[in-house]
């Protein structure tokens, strides 16, 4: 990955300074280590400031609405078929957006990584699989498959779907045997058991919607928990309230959500939200054999009527 | 969206569907006895209840 922002830089630079696109949505180095961000540059000076590494972890697909003209961006596997969800709803056109296709061997999981340290981390940077990490007191040399992020070690589908360029050889994608073993150790639980395990899930929570905010498929203008005419639902920290609030996001994302990590990534309460949104990404597997951003021709299974649907649940 | 709440740990039995014309007065009866008879079996629900005191 550190031989492809050369090549990033590059194409970004070609982009911008042909006028082919206006502006390119990447990376940017953030204040402390392991703190990447999104930025929007629009001159060719800064394409330097370009990053991409195994902290990129946020979902860049989530800047592409509403612009202004033609914008490149650079996309992962999971990003880009947040793209193609985007184009099928209609929020974006193809020829308006420049794909920039990262093969991605995954993200790590930051907190994972904080965990081993006791004082701040002042340096992080990668060799390949190595990870280097280093605070004050100690130095650690990691691998950087044991500390993926949980939805990057489950990934299939590494390689970018849709891409005008890519910055990198096609990687091998992934065999899972069992794509969703959180969701079934879940669903082997008792019905208590499985209650007292997302009250115990949410019971940090603080309503900040980071990782709603974080999340491309939340794009309504005003969302249904920033209603106030109807209310639909309270907006403190009530436990019901905030079981609602996380019930019916992830609802809001059935057949689209493509597990990008973005929504925990984002989260400051290290909540595994993914627990909502997985069940739903399972049962459209299983019911509908849909995995959201695959295809630009097919149309989500919540939104196209089939025969073969099932129906069983109806009286 | 059955399947999201029972995994989230509420009773099957309390989520129903139905699709009943205005002109099937029998059939709307019946599923709402038998849905009746379903959720007063479960007893009085516990969970995503809102406390306002
Ligand atoms: S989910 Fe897949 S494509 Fe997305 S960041 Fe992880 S490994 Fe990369
Ligand atoms: S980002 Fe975390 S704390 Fe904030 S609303 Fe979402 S789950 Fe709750």
């Amino acid at each position: 990955m550190d031989t492809c922002i050369q090549k990033i830089r590059e194409i970004a630079f070609q982009l911008l300074d042909k006028k082919e696109v206006e502006r390119v949505i990447g990376f940017s180095n953030g204040t402390i280590p392991m703190a990447t961000s999104p930025i929007t540059i629009a001159s060719k000076q800064d394409t330097e400031k370009l990053v991409f590494n195994s902290t990129c972890g946020l979902n860049l697909a989530n800047y592409i609405r509403q612009q202004k003209g033609k914008i490149a961006v650079i996309a992962k596997g999971c990003d880009t078929r947040n793209i193609v969800t985007h184009i099928i709803e209609n929020q974006v056109k193809r020829d308006q957006i420049y794909i920039i296709g990262v093969p991605c061997k995954g993200m790590i999981n930051k907190s994972k990584i904080k965990a081993l340290f006791e004082d701040e981390i002042i340096k992080f940077d990668e060799d390949g699989e190595i990870l280097n990490v280093e605070s004050s007191s100690k130095k650690e040399k990691l691998n950087k498959k044991d500390y993926l992020r949980h939805n990057c070690s489950l990934c299939q589908h590494r390689n970018p779907v849709i891409y005008d360029v890519l910055a990198g050889e096609r990687v091998e994608e992934q065999i899972i045997d069992v794509p969703y073993p959180d969701v079934e150790k879940i669903a082997a639980m008792d019905a208590d058991t499985r209650w007292g395990h997302f009250q115990d899930l949410t019971k940090n929570c603080i309503r900040c919607y980071a990782c709603r905010n974080a999340c491309p498929l939340c794009y309504c203008p005003t969302c249904f928990v920033d209603e106030s005419g109807p209310q639909w639902v309270g907006k403190g920290q009530d436990k019901t309230d905030v079981n609602t609030f996380h019930f019916l996001r992830a609802f809001h994302c059935a057949g689209r959500c493509t597990d990008c990590g973005a929504c925990v990534e984002a989260c400051p309460m290290e909540i595994n939200v993914r627990d909502f949104t997985r069940k739903l990404n399972k049962d459209s597997l299983d019911m509908f054999g849909w995995e959201a951003g695959l295809d630009l021709t097919k149309r989500p299974p919540l939104d196209a009527y089939s025969p073969d649907d099932p129906n069983h649940f109806i009286k | 969206m059955g399947n999201l709440l029972e995994h989230m740990g509420i009773e099957r039995d309390r989520i129903n569907f139905s699709w009943i014309s205005s002109a099937e007065a029998t059939k709307f009866v019946e599923v709402v006895k038998e849905i009746s008879n379903k959720v007063r079996a479960l007893g009085p629900n516990k969970k995503l209840v809102k406390d306002y005191n």
